[in-house]
């Protein structure tokens, strides 16, 4: 962690923007200036990302749209840190982590990154509340200290009492439920869902959307969320648009769609305590 | 990110998959008990060799006529020159060379000994009454022959083990008497057994008379064919053999630059190069063994590999919520000490087992080698390093991203 710590004050210094405004909600925790993605293949040069600028502000929810190939998942590997642009800067809480090493880069996901994924991605044959000590294990965080946050976080999305299922052990929604756990138990700047209904049934997804909003309203998490349905980008405050690398669109969700009201007029076909 | 955390992970990974874990690990307990049993079968049967050697008396040195010539032209007992070992060179060297204890003449023949209708060929052995005492060899009844009877050729004959048995059947020959080359000699004792030598012959198969009656009576010649020599200590075999063979060069007048017509054989030098052909033969059986502990480490890489293409996921997964290269490169690479330590531990059990059990089954003797267990267990965690490297080093390489969209 030490190496992490240098690397933030040397980035501290060569940022032009202070990270003063983090409390206050005005100050954006992402900043992507200009970014630009150029993959090679060969001969041929693809170029994913084309000059992308965007903002985003501490606890906002922010969902991301295009079709596959506008750019959208170049610049969510980029902004979580798993890749690198090619071009342009991108400031993290205040931080440049544009030109970061590998090392850095992983350290900077462990603690400022929550990813949600599409297929889960939980570790097999591991236990839910193992599977969300996980990026504490790297964070080197005491095993007391782990259970206990672990313990919280699965409460937090409605899991207590499965802490010792398998993923096989659970149903699709609650494999979702202990991967949103896992993302915000190391206390991340921004949570990262990359089509995180796109496995779930209608009103699984709903339940999902319920906690992100939630998470989202009491613990000001800023959330960015990829999706290709628009049902899905109405629970977010605001909908940027991707197309041919460069965003086509970037505006508020004028109809936002309240998860947990449209949870008590949904009919309850609960598989949550089915356990097959 | 402590050592010991990435140790539990390791272990859980492995806890995860148990039936491939204790198979990967079966090449390295194969390869471990292995080394540990091939060295304890090579090291227990050089011990049963020195024994046997022991057994002899390594205070034993041979004389013989003849030259005997290493090169193999001339060797054994020449017919002319056979002759040049008289009854006094062995007196001579008993009186004059102080590193020697006892000798004893001595003149083989082979002959048909005959009892009633049973009759047995067997090499009959002149020598005279220190010959027990230089052999460590006592009579199991009856007694040996005296100074007495070899001063007088007496026509006394003390049998062999097996020669009694076969002669006698059932009963005791001693006070009997046996007619050797049609001669009666009586039977005055009979030799305790003494079973086979290093060779496999049959110890037992022979019998004893004084040398002078074997001489006479026999064989009608007066020179002696051999000695049997013992000296003061092991230690003083080596320059016992030197005094010797400078007594006899001297008393067979021979010139400096003749060859030796006798030879002095230090049996300690037969021990040696028992010892070193045992030596060779473990270190051979020990080299085998290690090959199949070589395998048994290729196993390991196999299944690392296998491993961290079908784990790819996990590896990605680990990577994207903030495992540095080096977390993982570690996590797999302990991975691999582990099964090779755990491999090797049971191995060790094993082999310890195996070296017990080979001589209930065999009648072969083991020794366990403390060098061949520690050995194995360096030589498995090396292994569980070397071919865990470049595994785990490929799990570490991993790009997040790639990782995370295998399937």
């Amino acid at each position: 962690m030490q190496l992490v710590e240098e690397a933030d004050a040397k980035t501290i210094e060569s940022t032009v923007e202070k990270a003063s405004g983090r409390a206050t909600g005005t100050e954006p925790v992402i900043k992507l200036d200009h970014i630009h993605k150029i993959y090679r293949m060969g001969d041929i040069e693809v170029h994913a990302l084309r000059g992308v600028s965007l903002a985003i502000r501490q606890g906002e929810f922010v969902a991301v749209m295009g079709v596959s190939g506008s750019g959208k998942s170049t610049m969510m590997n980029i902004i979580g840190c798993l890749d690198q642009p090619t071009r342009g800067g991108y400031i993290l809480d205040g931080h440049d982590v544009s030109k970061l090493s590998k090392d850095d880069r992983a350290d900077i996901r462990n603690r400022k990154i929550g990813f949600v994924f599409q297929g889960f991605n939980l570790l097999s044959r591991t236990s839910a509340i193992e599977n969300v000590e996980l990026p504490m294990l790297y964070a080197g965080i005491g095993t007391a200290e782990r259970r206990r946050r672990a313990q919280e976080a699965l409460e937090s999305v409605g899991l207590a009492g499965r802490e010792n299922n398998h993923p096989n052990q659970l149903s699709g929604g609650q494999q979702q439920r202990v991967a949103i756990a896992r993302s915000l138990v190391n206390h991340p700047t921004i949570i990262l869902a990359d089509e995180p209904t796109g496995a779930l049934d209608s009103r699984t997804s709903v339940e999902v959307m319920e906690i992100f909003q939630r998470l989202n309203r009491e613990r000001s998490i800023t959330l960015l969320l990829v999706t290709h349905e628009h049902d899905i980008a109405e629970y977010a405050q605001r909908v940027v648009i991707f197309r041919d690398g460069k965003i086509r669109s970037d505006e508020p969700v004028l109809h936002r769609r309240d998860a947990a009201e449209e949870l008590k007029t949904l009919p309850v076909l609960d598989d949550d305590d089915d356990d097959d | 990110m402590t050592i010991l955390v990435i140790f539990r992970i390791a272990f859980r990974a492995l806890a995860r998959n148990k039936m491939r874990s204790a198979l990967t690990m079966l090449g390295i307990v194969i390869g471990v008990s292995a080394v540990i049993a091939m060295v304890s079968i090579g090291q227990g049967a050089q011990a049963s060799v020195q024994e046997q050697i022991a057994n002899v008396g390594t205070n034993l040195l041979f004389v013989g006529a003849g030259s005997q010539n290493v090169g193999g032209v001339r060797s054994g007992t020449g017919a002319s020159q056979s002759n040049r070992l008289t009854v006094e060179d062995i007196e001579a060297i008993r009186r004059e060379i102080p590193t020697v204890a006892m000798a004893s003449p001595t003149v083989n023949t082979r002959a048909q000994l005959i009892f009633g209708n049973q009759n047995w060929n067997t090499q009959v052995q002149g020598v005279n009454e220190q010959f027990p005492q230089i052999k460590k060899w006592d009579v199991a009844s009856g007694e040996f022959f005296t100074e007495g009877d070899v001063r007088t050729a007496a026509r006394v004959i003390v049998l062999g083990q097996t020669v009694a048995e076969s002669l006698y059947p059932g009963t005791d020959p001693v006070g009997q008497t046996v007619r050797v080359r049609e001669l009666p000699f009586r039977v005055i004792g009979v030799m305790k057994a003494k079973g086979q030598d290093a060779g496999g012959r049959d110890q037992d198969d022979t019998a004893f008379a004084p040398f002078t009656a074997v001489q006479k009576k026999l064989l009608s010649i007066t020179y002696v064919q051999f000695a049997h020599v013992s000296a003061i200590s092991p230690e003083a075999t080596y320059s016992a053999q030197e005094q010797i063979t400078e007594l006899l060069r001297q008393r067979h007048k021979l010139a400096p630059n003749e060859e030796n017509d006798f030879f002095v054989r230090n049996l300690t030098d037969v021990a040696e190069a028992a010892d070193a052909t045992n030596k060779i033969m473990t270190y051979l059986l020990a080299s085998v063994a290690l090959v199949s502990l070589l395998v048994g480490g290729i196993g390991i890489m196999n299944i690392m590999l296998v491993s961290v293409t079908e784990r790819t996921r996990e590896i990605g997964i680990r990577m994207a919520v903030g495992a540095r290269s080096s977390a993982v490169r570690t996590q797999f690479l302990i991975e691999s000490i582990v099964l090779s330590l755990t491999g090797g531990a049971i191995g060790i059990l094993f082999g310890i087992v195996v070296s017990f059990a080979i001589p209930m089954m065999f009648g072969w003797r083991t020794l366990i080698s403390l060098f061949a267990i520690v050995g194995s267990v360096l030589f498995s965690v090396v292994v569980g390093v070397l071919f865990g490297y470049y595994p785990a080093h490929k799990a570490a390489g991993l790009d997040p991203i790639d990782a995370l969209r295998y399937e």
